[in-house]
């Protein structure tokens, strides 16, 4: 049964992923993300993998389509068409998928006692409840036993909020400097956007 | 979105239990799944939410920019002072035994201060994030 679920799940996840490549509207592109998100996390259900599929439920299929949207409020809907042939794409795609199949032929079977991974410091962990006394694994993994992993993905979400406001978020003493500059200048109100301009450019490209 | 009122009424009578459901999945963390992570963005998209429904401008008097800016750092700094103080009771860096006298208890205590502070500072994170975009559809 589980068997079944999982060809399902995987073929709408490829059948989601090619209806994307394949649009032209930028808005269903960004919705249909959501849906192969939200298609990834009920896999990740399946596996029994919660945490993760909680997290890609909550970022994946939520903030992520929503912010998004917001940034293609900022832009066209609608992609151009691209120039150049998609032949050769299409064949670096197809080359570099090939060559990760290939890679996980090696693998051990899933969810194989045996594997190597198993051996190591997993079993440690999985006993770790004499020593945290807390039912979810995973998470006393993520904050106890990888404490510094986490407190540098904390830090990896601070700088991308950092990065977020220095691009895109405009200071009010900034503004208030540009007024006093104008002001003082007293230049035509034709300049002023075009002094604006590069910066906005650079900012919008560097996110788009 | 001013007109839409059924809008405005089911996203009133939401944000209450999404706020606490993400507050839930915050302290619960340790029993069943989610964290910290997971809870930020919960809270924010309860207030992502907010801003779409009743306006940018509510939602900026809710949470300004400045009080975002501080909690963005204070999420993270919350989490590196647990190492600080670990570290001055003796252990090493981040060793949650040290915190209290019964090392099941310092584990506790530090792994819900941690992810009080991966929370703090994700949410502020995302939020920051969805401001800085549609603030400037506004300008």
């Amino acid at each position: 049964m589980t068997f079944v679920i999982d060809i399902l799940l995987l073929a709408m996840l490829a059948a989601t992923a090619i209806t994307i490549t394949r649009l032209r509207s930028l808005f269903a592109a960004a919705m249909l993300t959501g849906v192969y998100s939200f298609l990834s996390a009920c896999w990740m259900t399946a596996l029994d993998a919660v945490d993760v599929a909680f997290t890609e439920a909550a970022v994946g299929a939520g903030i992520s389509t929503v912010i998004m949207l917001a940034a293609l409020a900022l832009t066209t809907r609608e992609e151009k068409r691209p120039k150049h042939s998609r032949i050769l794409p299409l064949f670096v795609v197809c080359a570099t998928g090939a060559v990760l199949i290939y890679g996980t032929l090696d693998m051990p079977r899933f969810g194989d006692p045996a594997a190597p991974v198993h051996q190591t410091v997993a079993p440690r962990y999985l006993q770790s409840y004499e020593e945290t006394h807390i039912p979810n694994v995973v998470t006393s993994v993520l904050a106890s036993f990888r404490g510094y992993d986490t407190l540098g993905e904390t830090a990896v979400v601070f700088t991308a909020g950092i990065g977020v406001m220095l691009l895109l978020v405009r200071s009010k003493r900034l503004k208030q400097d540009r007024k006093s500059k104008n002001n003082e200048s007293e230049e035509p109100a034709q300049d002023n956007p075009k002094k604006k301009d590069p910066k906005n450019h650079i900012a919008e490209n560097c996110i788009l | 979105m001013k007109r839409h009122s059924v809008l405005r009424v089911v996203a009133k009578l939401f944000l209450p239990y999404i706020l606490l459901f993400a507050l839930y999945v915050q302290f619960h963390g340790d029993f069943g799944p989610g964290g910290g992570f997971q809870a930020g963005v919960i809270f924010a998209a309860a207030f992502i939410l907010y801003a779409l429904i009743f306006g940018l401008r509510t939602a900026h008097k809710v949470a300004s920019a400045d009080l975002l800016r501080i909690l963005m750092a204070a999420g993270l700094l919350l989490y590196a002072s647990v190492g600080i103080v670990t570290m001055l009771k003796g252990g090493a860096y981040l060793d949650y035994n040290f915190l209290r006298h019964d090392p099941v208890h310092g584990q506790h205590l530090g792994i819900l201060l941690v992810e009080l502070g991966v929370g703090v500072t994700v949410a502020a994170v995302m939020v920051t994030i969805f401001f800085g975009f549609a603030d400037r559809k506004n300008r």
